[in-house]
C-alpha cells in the first residue's frame, strides 16, 4: 500500500469534561430543581433573593423567575454605606429586567450599630460582618412573606473557600452551586442576564476596589480548570502537565485543602450512639 | 467464511448438537411465544418516606390506567423504591415492609382503583424489604386481583456505594438472579445498577426470560449536552445488552429531586433488536403504554443468535470465571497483572 493512501486521523484536543454545560438544558434542570424542592417538597411558592448587582445572583433571579413567575420572587438589595453605587445600579437592573419585586434594605445602621464597639476591625472582619447581617435580612423576609431564602454561591467560590461562613452559604436550597463560575457565566448569556453584569470583573464588593480574582490571584476559567481536574481525581503532577504552573495549582489546591471545614456542618462532640448526622442519619428531606 | 465459522465445534461438540439441546431446555408454551403484552411504564415521584401517601399514588396510577382508551394493562411496572423515594438513609428501616404486606396493600389500592372483581393484572414494584429484620433493595412481581399471588421478589445484588450513593450501608445484598413464569411470558427483574452489568442480563436470559423488568432510580448529572448524560448511558447500556441477548428491556424510572438530586425517569422499551421503541421525557411524571410481541424475541434471536452462541462457549466461559474466583480469596482484591 502506497504511504500516500494512509489517511491519519488526529484525535481533536481534549476537552475539559465536567466544565461544558448546556445552557439549555441547565435551564431546564434548574427550574425543574426550584419548582419540586420549593414548591412540591417544601410547600414554599415565595423566593427571596439578595440580589448584589453581580452573576451569580442575577443568574439566580432569573431562574427563580422564570420558575415561580416573577410576582412570586422577591429580589433585595442591601448596601452598606461603602458598597459600589454600580452594583445596586446593576441590582435595580436585574430587578427591572425580571420584573420581581424590588426590595431595598440599607444595612448600614445595623452594621455599625455592632461595629461601633470594635472600631479596629480588618476590612475583612467588617466584610463578615455585612454578609452576615445580609443573610439576618433575607430569613427575616422570607419569615415576612412566607417565603424561602434562595442561596447564591457557586461552586468554584464554595471549592475555594471564598465565602463568609453562616452567611453566603445560609440559604436552604441553591441552584447554582454545583456550577463553576465559568458555567454560571454560560447561563447567564443564555438567560439572557444584560452584558454590563456577565462581562464585569466579579466582585463580592464588601471591601473598595475588591475583585474576586484580585483576591483570589487566579482567573476563574484556569481556577475552574483545577479544580475540574481535581475533583475527577488528578494529581497535582497531572495537572500541572496539563498546561498549569506549580504555582497555580499549589494556590488552587492548598484553598481546597484548607476550606473542607467551610463546606460542613459543625464539628459536633460524638459522645453516643445515636449522634446525628453520624448514627442517626436521614436525608435533608425524609 | 460464515458458514466454516458456524460448523466449528467445541470440545468435541458441534454446533448443532449444543443448539438441539438449547432448544431443549428454552421450550417454552406455544401460546407464550406468540402472545403480546401491553405494558405500562409508571414515571413518578414519592413523597418521601410517606408509604401510605405512596400507595395512595399508586391507586391513583391504578384509577388513571382503568379510565385510558387502551385499556387496562397486562403488566403495570414502576421505579425503584417507589413506596418511599430513594435516597432514606437510616430511615430504610422505617419505611421497609415485608413483600407478602406489599402484596395485600397493592391489591387493596388494585380494589380500590379498579372494583372488587376487576380482571387481573400484574405488577413489578420496587420497595424497601423487610424480611424479618433484614433490609434489601428489592421489587416484587405480582398478580392482583380476586386470587393475589407474589410471584417472584428480586433483591438487589449490585449495591452502588460510590459518591452519591450509599446502599450497602444501609441493605443488604441479593444473592441470586432469577427467571421466572409469568401469564405474560418468562421474565426475570433486575434493579438499577444490576442492569449494567452485561453478566446480570447475561444469567437472565441463560435462564430463558424473554423481558428483564428494571424499576431504577438514577439521578441525573452531566449537563453538558442536550440530555443528562446518565440518560444516554442507560439507553446505551440497555440498547447492547437487548441486542446481544435477544431480550425485551423495559425500565421504569423515579423523577423528582430528592435532597438536590433529580431523577432522571426516561422510562424506556428497548426490544430484542436493540430497537428503541419507546421512550419518556427525563422530567416530569408520566405514564407510557406499549404492546410487545412476544415472538420477536424469536426473531432477533435468530437474527442474531449471539445468546446461543454464548450457550456454545458456556462450560470455557465459566471456567475462565471459575479461575477467576479461584486465584483470589473471598473478598480480597483482583491480583496484580504482570
Amino acid at each position: 500500500m502506497k504511504a500516500h493512501a494512509l489517511r491519519v486521523v488526529h484525535a481533536p484536543p481534549p476537552h475539559d469534561a465536567g466544565l461544558r454545560l448546556d445552557p439549555v438544558l441547565a435551564r431546564r434542570w434548574l427550574i425543574n430543581f426550584l419548582r419540586d424542592e420549593m414548591v412540591n417538597r417544601r410547600g414554599k411558592k415565595i423566593a427571596i433573593v439578595g440580589v448584589s448587582g453581580g452573576i451569580d445572583s442575577a443568574v439566580v433571579a432569573y431562574l427563580c423567575a422564570e420558575a415561580l413567575g416573577a410576582a412570586n420572587v422577591y429580589g433585595l438589595r442591601m448596601p452598606y454605606r461603602t458598597s459600589s453605587p454600580e452594583s445596586f445600579e446593576h441590582g435595580g437592573l436585574v430587578i427591572a429586567e425580571t420584573k420581581i419585586h424590588d426590595v431595598v434594605i440599607d444595612i448600614s445602621d445595623a452594621v455599625d450599630g455592632y461595629l461601633r464597639y470594635e472600631p479596629n476591625a480588618s476590612p475583612n472582619r467588617q466584610g463578615n460582618v455585612m454578609a452576615r447581617q445580609r443573610m439576618i435580612v433575607l430569613f427575616d423576609q422570607s419569615a415576612k412573606f412566607d417565603g424561602l431564602p434562595v442561596g447564591t454561591g457557586n461552586k468554584s467560590e464554595r471549592l475555594l473557600g471564598y465565602f463568609t461562613w453562616h452567611a453566603d452559604d445560609s440559604p436552604p436550597i441553591n441552584p447554582i452551586g454545583d456550577l463553576f463560575k465559568t458555567q454560571v457565566w454560560q447561563l447567564a448569556r443564555h438567560l439572557g442576564v444584560p452584558s454590563v453584569i456577565v462581562e464585569k470583573p466579579a466582585t463580592a464588593d464588601l471591601i473598595r476596589g475588591q475583585t474576586d480574582e484580585g483576591d483570589l490571584g487566579i482567573s476563574y476559567p484556569r481556577a475552574d480548570s483545577i479544580l475540574n481536574r481535581l475533583l475527577l481525581g488528578y494529581r497535582e503532577e497531572e495537572i500541572i502537565a496539563s498546561g498549569f504552573t506549580p504555582a497555580e495549582v499549589r494556590l488552587v489546591v492548598g484553598r481546597v485543602n484548607s476550606t473542607h471545614w467551610k463546606r460542613h456542618l459543625p464539628t459536633t462532640a460524638m459522645v453516643s450512639t445515636t449522634a446525628i448526622n453520624e448514627f442517626y442519619l436521614r436525608p435533608v428531606d425524609y | 467464511m460464515t458458514a466454516t465459522k458456524r460448523a466449528k465445534t467445541t470440545n468435541g461438540v458441534s454446533r448443532a448438537q449444543r443448539a438441539r439441546s438449547t432448544r431443549t431446555r428454552d421450550a417454552r408454551p406455544a401460546t407464550t411465544q406468540r402472545q403480546t403484552v401491553s405494558l405500562a411504564l409508571v414515571q413518578f415521584a414519592p413523597r418521601k418516606g410517606d408509604v401510605r401517601a405512596n400507595f395512595e399514588r399508586i391507586e391513583q396510577v391504578f384509577a388513571a390506567l382503568r379510565h385510558d382508551k387502551e385499556g387496562f394493562p397486562a403488566v403495570v411496572v414502576f421505579p425503584e423504591a417507589s413506596l418511599s423515594g430513594y435516597f432514606v438513609e437510616g430511615g430504610v428501616a422505617e419505611v421497609a415492609l415485608p413483600a407478602t404486606t406489599v402484596l395485600q396493600r397493592l391489591n387493596r389500592a388494585a380494589s380500590a382503583a379498579c372494583g372488587a372483581n376487576h380482571e387481573p393484572f400484574d405488577v413489578v414494584l420496587g420497595f424497601y424489604e423487610d424480611d424479618r429484620g433484614k433490609l434489601y433493595n428489592s421489587a416484587l412481581y405480582a398478580t392482583l386481583g380476586a386470587t393475589p399471588a407474589l410471584r417472584h421478589v428480586h433483591r438487589k445484588l449490585f449495591l452502588p456505594t460510590y459518591g452519591v450513593f450509599d446502599e450497602e450501608r444501609f441493605v443488604s445484598r441479593g444473592r441470586t438472579i432469577e427467571a421466572f413464569e409469568t401469564r405474560h411470558g418468562r421474565v426475570a427483574i433486575l434493579i438499577c445498577e444490576d442492569a449494567c452489568h452485561a453478566v446480570a442480563v447475561t444469567i437472565a436470559a441463560l435462564r430463558g426470560a424473554q423481558i428483564v423488568y428494571i424499576p431504577s432510580a438514577s439521578p441525573g448529572r452531566g449537563l453538558e449536552d442536550v440530555e443528562p448524560a446518565n440518560v444516554r448511558m442507560w439507553r446505551d447500556i440497555m440498547r447492547v445488552a437487548a441486542a446481544e441477548h435477544g431480550i425485551f428491556m423495559v425500565y421504569a424510572g423515579l423523577v423528582g429531586f430528592e435532597g438536590g438530586k433529580g431523577f432522571t425517569g426516561a422510562s424506556r422499551l428497548m426490544g430484542p433488536f436493540g430497537d428503541l421503541r419507546v421512550e419518556a421525557p427525563f422530567d416530569g411524571a408520566a405514564i407510557v403504554r406499549t404492546t410487545i410481541s412476544l415472538a420477536d424475541v424469536n426473531i432477533a434471536r435468530a437474527a442474531l443468535p449471539a445468546l446461543g452462541d454464548l450457550e456454545s462457549n458456556l462450560s470455557e466461559i465459566t471456567a475462565m470465571f471459575d479461575k477467576e474466583v479461584a486465584n483470589r480469596p473471598a473478598g480480597a482484591p483482583p491480583p496484580a497483572r504482570p
